[in-house]
């Protein structure tokens, strides 16, 4: 219900947005819906700012939404007043978006600009990170994190076994209140190699043992479900490790100085980027700005103020330092070698098809 | 000091004091005796302390000096519960939430009364206030009459020794009213309970009380038998309070016997009886009943005449309301009954008016 | 009520001698009056109009749509209308493939689609909507339909190299259970039942079993907090009924205090109250009452929610209460003590059961709210505090299953108005109070 009102709030300061900006002459107003704090914030200042600063008549205007793009996008589409020009989401739910037709397909190599070495974008991006709808912009990582205060000196957990050993590593342990991610850690620690993970969990016996080796820490378990709640419950010390986006750890980390260590050990490391709704007010626009804001030179960018990967290889080596602590970035990214050696590929295939059945299940786990 | 001999009474308030704020006594040194039977009624202008009384006398407010006794027995520490008294409020305090028959069934189910013999005792008190068609109605069903006669009957159904009337009629209208002063002085009779009756309705008091006492400043002013307190008020107050009344003040000029003379402010002098006064010199209030000053009286019958203007004419049907000018007075109101041989009087018109001594009563100053 | 009756009388008994009457203008009496009754009527539609017509957009006209979108189920029909037409010969019975017949007609109703623009196509909310009843049928769906134009006889073949799935005979039982606009599917699921495969309703695997525990949960949730807040609400209510009316505003102004506090700043007020290193844990180590490994879990359980609810509902019983007890006359206790009985007696049954409308409009109110509260259970409620506006949420917003979310929504909406026909029938709806 309040979702709906701040929506409406939203859309009624977007008009008045609008209306303000008629009078100032600003022609062009675009609405980007994207997961708001720190990874909004590295958008507007390697995207949003830039750009309007180039192009005064601009206005680029944030919307925190992501987390329910899918069916926002749903509700606006059917309601026949598409508010949104360009939508931050994650692979999964844009190929969903995609196959009902509210978002618009994407030729990469037509609309896209080039890498700096000319390479056509279908080449540039990361293997298997284009969508049919979809223009990917970082690739992320879901990591296990702990608080260092909790351990005592020279016994720190280090793997995903750890995490799932209460007996060397007591404490309570936060994790997404959804069973993807956690599922396939939970095959991970009782052996199964990350490479046949999504074979094991797609057989019942295997969803078993996956469910099997989460009981075993399930009475130390806490569940959050937006990505700000786990580094705060792990500031907060309620729990000794908690499971989540090693961007938002990163800023907790190094931004704000707190005792978290990530452990690499078994990420799992998955895309997120741009959709653009069909029927939006601004294609021709979005379309302009999408070209700019997905070349090399930005997406290596946005990785000076958060430290998930740019999903252009020609991007890689421009990683610099970060825009206001200058410390290195590039041995933050869930990419860098001493990060990459362990890492779980998120399956969204997988996902589509057993998200229904599982997240059932998962739910029903949880609340018994 | 040793406590009043109270021995033939039934309810004694002995020098009971009340105040509320420590500094203001509502009550002021009560002294008052009721007998087994009586119909008592105290009445007075709100605020003059009657009603903190009865509800001393109920067990809602503890005397702050004094004793209250009940059939010999003090009673300023028994919680109102246990005092037996049955009560009658001023908004009838029926339970809403009860039907007719519950509300009477209440004060016998708290005495643990076996429940064929609350209904024999229930229905008795319903015929009794002719109200044994309702037992199964909500109070907000009935009428205001109605629902004074259930309220009655709640009070008396456990058959208390006493019963508590704090203006009970006050809500009705005047017909009703009149009707339910007999109903309840006839249900007194009948049951030979004791009642405690408060009002400020000068009439109901004189229709339905043994004894009046009336309430001013917190003390008793008088306590009398309707007629005696009607016809012999001892203070001005009274006099005032009770019906109708002409006020004439002066100077006493000299005593004689029960008699006295007093020179009124325009001159005149006036014979009256010597009821309540400090002596030659002193100031005093003459009290005299309209029925009882007569037109076209000379002196040879009547001790005081005096010429008066007509003022204003008041038909009243059984008799005429004559307003005077009379020794300075032009509040002066006789009665004039409307009999056959009735003068007809003219406003301007001046005429003899006279009474005798003994129906005109030398108050004090007040 | 005494007018309606009085043209009661006059339309029936006395008839005949009405007609003649007339008005002074010469208009027979009673159809002057009807008219005056007309122009009423209107005038009171006028007035009433607004708040109906808002009503009916804001409120009826959704509720309506959820009822019905839990039903509807125009995906498959729409889609794949030949291969509907050719199962009907097929027996689901059986445990075996549908002829070749039904796979030509797939091809042709996935070929059909393709032609389709884009946005026309249906196979997209074909496969989500299969994929609740199958999993993998979306792949299934989604990677066959871009094929079949390359299909060449027999169909079966292709179509079981294409996906696995074509070859279970589960997912043609799902097409034919489901080709109806409307389904029971929803309701089934939401009521933790399935479809065995002769097609009858089973209860499903303990495991696998949610929402009826669940609601279970959130009806024990609320009665809890009902009772919660009935205990802290009567004793201040009856104290601030007492107080002159200023002392009693200010108190009230304190029963008041989360109405007027933001949500966000209540949950984190209560998070640094309840949580493991918070204030009250903190203080009860510090007093040695409780040791620093065994602190109290409070929040994000059914604690949290539980306290939380209690904490923003107690107004909602407070108000009602105090404004019954406020027109209570301190005469009718005094009455009932008078007339013998204990003050302990006089309470319960002279002065409780006059509060009872207020208790009853507190507790409906409450009761009601909190069966639909979600927002401060998904916050500090963490999973054992979860109730069915939870799963709710989570269906509307993220697994995206409408048709399951209006299928719950409609149970919820039904079960309270079960509930609220029940105390209509033990206590009397006119009997409420809201103050």
């Amino acid at each position: 219900m309040s979702q709906r009102l701040l929506k409406v709030i939203g859309a009624g300061s977007a008009v008045s947005l609008l209306a303000m900006s008629a009078a100032q002459a600003q022609d062009i107003s675009l609405t980007v819906v994207s997961w708001g704090g720190a990874y909004t914030e590295s958008q507007v200042r390697a995207y949003h700012e830039p750009w309007m600063e180039m192009n005064p008549e601009w206005e680029i205007i944030n919307d925190d939404g992501s987390a329910n793009a899918l069916a926002g996008l749903r509700s606006q589409s059917e309601a026949g007043s598409v508010t949104w020009d360009l939508v931050d989401m994650l692979p999964s739910d844009a190929q969903l978006a995609c196959e009902e037709g509210i978002i618009l397909p994407i030729d990469h190599d037509e609309m896209l600009a080039d890498g700096e070495d000319g390479t056509p974008p279908s080449e540039d991006f990361l293997e298997g990170s284009l969508g049919e709808c979809f223009i990917p912009q970082i690739i992320y990582s879901t990591v296990v994190t702990y608080n260092r205060d909790m351990f005592e000196e020279g016994n720190y957990p280090e793997t995903i076994e750890d995490f799932f050993d209460t007996e060397n590593f007591p404490g309570r342990r936060a994790i997404q209140n959804r069973p993807a991610v956690n599922m396939e850690w939970a095959l991970y620690a009782d052996g199964v190699d990350p490479e046949e993970i999504y074979d094991v969990l797609a057989t019942p016996e295997g969803q078993e043992r996956a469910f099997a080796k989460l009981d075993t820490i399930k009475d130390d378990l806490v569940f959050w479900e937006e990505g700000a709640q786990s580094p705060q419950l792990l500031a907060d010390q309620e729990v000794s490790f908690a499971t989540g986006y090693n961007g938002r750890i990163f800023e907790a980390a190094e931004v704000e100085g707190q005792p978290f260590e990530i452990i690499w050990d078994g990420q799992v490391v998955e895309f997120d980027g741009w959709v653009v709704p069909a029927d939006g007010e601004n294609v021709d626009e979005v379309m302009e700005y999408l070209y700019w804001a997905t070349d090399t030179q930005r997406l290596a960018d946005q990785a000076s103020y958060i430290s998930y990967g740019p999903a252009r290889h020609s991007s890689q080596d421009l990683v610099g330092q970060h825009a206001d602590l200058g410390i290195d970035m590039a041995e933050h990214m869930p990419t860098h070698p001493d990060n990459y050696f362990a890492p779980i590929e998120l399956n969204n295939e997988f996902w589509t098809d057993w998200r229904d059945e599982l997240a059932e299940r998962f739910n029903n786990w949880m609340a018994q | 000091m040793a406590p009043k001999d109270h021995n033939d009474a039934f309810v004694a308030f002995d020098r009971v004091q009340k105040t509320y704020d420590g500094e203001q006594l509502v009550v002021k040194d009560l002294n008052l005796d009721i007998g087994k039977g009586e119909f008592l009624t105290m009445l007075g202008p709100s605020g003059s302390g009657k009603t903190t009384c009865l509800m001393m006398l109920a067990g809602f407010e503890t005397a702050t000096f004094g004793d209250i006794l009940l059939d010999g027995k003090p009673i300023n520490n028994i919680p109102p519960h246990k005092r037996g008294i049955g009560m009658v409020f001023q908004n009838y305090a029926l339970f809403p939430h009860m039907t007719v028959a519950e509300n009477l069934s209440f004060p016998l189910e708290v005495r643990d009364i076996a429940k064929a013999e609350r209904e024999k005792k229930i229905a008795r008190a319903l015929d009794m206030v002719q109200m044994g068609e309702f037992g199964n109605r909500r109070p907000a069903q009935l009428s205001g009459g109605q629902m004074q006669r259930v309220a009655l009957a709640r009070a008396l159904v456990f058959e208390p020794e006493l019963v508590l009337m704090d203006e009970p009629l006050g809500a009705l209208d005047k017909n009703l009213r009149e009707r339910m002063q007999f109903e309840i002085k006839h249900i007194h009779e009948t049951l030979g309970v004791t009642v405690v009756y408060v009002t400020h309705d000068q009439s109901e008091a004189l229709t339905m009380s043994n004894r009046i006492a009336v309430f001013d400043d917190g003390r008793i002013q008088q306590l009398a038998t309707p007629d005696e307190l009607y016809e012999k008020p001892e203070n001005a107050f009274v006099a005032a309070f009770i019906g109708e009344n002409n006020t004439l003040r002066g100077k006493i000029e000299s005593v004689d016997g029960q008699f006295c003379r007093l020179r009124l402010h325009d001159g005149s002098l006036v014979m009256a009886l010597a009821v309540n006064i400090e002596g030659v010199g002193a100031d005093s209030t003459l009290s005299l009943r309209p029925e009882r000053v007569y037109l076209d009286v000379s002196t040879d019958t009547h001790d005081n005449v005096f010429e008066g203007d007509v003022k204003e004419l008041i038909y009243l049907g059984d008799h005429i309301r004559v307003r005077m000018d009379v020794c300075g007075n032009d509040e002066f109101v006789l009665k004039m009954p409307n009999d056959s041989h009735a003068r007809r009087l003219k406003v301007g018109e001046r005429v003899n008016v006279g009474w005798v001594k003994e129906d005109c009563r030398a108050l004090d100053p007040s | 009520m005494a007018q309606a009756d009085a043209s009661m009388d006059l339309d029936t008994g006395r008839e005949t001698s009405l007609e003649r009457m007339v008005t002074a203008d010469g208009i027979p009496l009673k159809r002057s009056l009807k008219r005056a009754e007309r122009r009423r009527k209107l005038f009171a539609l006028g007035l009433v109009a607004p708040l109906l017509a808002f009503l009916l957009t804001v409120f009826i006209f959704p509720i309506g749509q959820m009822m019905w979108r839990s039903v509807d189920n125009p995906q498959i029909i729409n889609t794949l209308p030949r291969t509907v037409e050719a199962l009907e010969a097929w027996d689901p019975g059986a445990d075996e493939l549908p002829p070749e017949e039904v796979f030509a007609a797939l091809q042709a109703d996935f070929a059909a689609d393709q032609e389709l623009p884009r946005r026309q196509q249906g196979t997209g909310s074909l496969g989500v909507r299969l994929n609740y009843e199958v999993s993998g049928a979306r792949s299934a769906v989604s990677r066959t339909a871009r094929q079949v134009d390359g299909f060449a006889v027999p169909y079966k073949d292709e179509f079981l190299d294409a996906h696995r799935l074509w070859g279970q005979p589960e997912i043609w039982r799902v097409i034919k259970r489901e080709s109806r606009p409307l389904t029971a599917s929803y309701y089934v699921q939401a009521l933790d039942r399935e479809y065995a495969p002769d097609g009858s309703i089973q209860l499903r695997d303990e495991g696998q079993r949610t929402y009826i525990s669940l609601f279970l949960r959130t009806f024990a949730l609320s009665a809890t907090i009902l009772g919660l807040t009935f205990l802290l609400g009567f004793p201040i209510s009856y104290y601030m009924s007492t107080l002159p009316m200023r002392q009693a505003n200010l108190l009230m102004i304190f029963v008041l205090l989360p109405f007027w506090t933001s949500l966000l700043v209540r949950t984190s007020a209560w998070i640094v109250l309840l949580q493991q290193q918070g204030v009250i844990n903190s203080t009860l180590v510090g007093l040695g009452i409780i040791g620093d490994d065994s602190r109290l879990s409070m929040v994000y359980n059914m604690t949290g929610t539980i306290v939380a609810m209690t904490h923003i509902l107690l107004p909602f019983m407070v108000l009602p209460l105090y404004s019954v007890m406020r027109g209570i006359p301190p005469s009718y206790m005094r009455a009932a003590k008078g007339l013998g009985a204990r003050p302990w007696t006089a309470f319960r049954r002279v002065y409780f059961p006059q509060t009872l409308p207020g208790i009853g409009a507190g507790g409906v109110l409450v009761f009601i709210i909190s069966i639909g509260y979600y927002i401060t259970p998904a916050l500090v409620g963490g999973q054992s505090g979860r109730m069915i506006s939870n799963e709710i949420a989570r269906h509307m917003q993220s697994s995206l299953n409408w048709g399951l979310a209006a299928a719950l929504g409609t149970l919820l909406l039904v079960s309270v108005m079960i509930l609220y026909w029940v105390y209509n029938r033990l206590v009397g709806a006119d009997s409420l109070k809201l103050g």
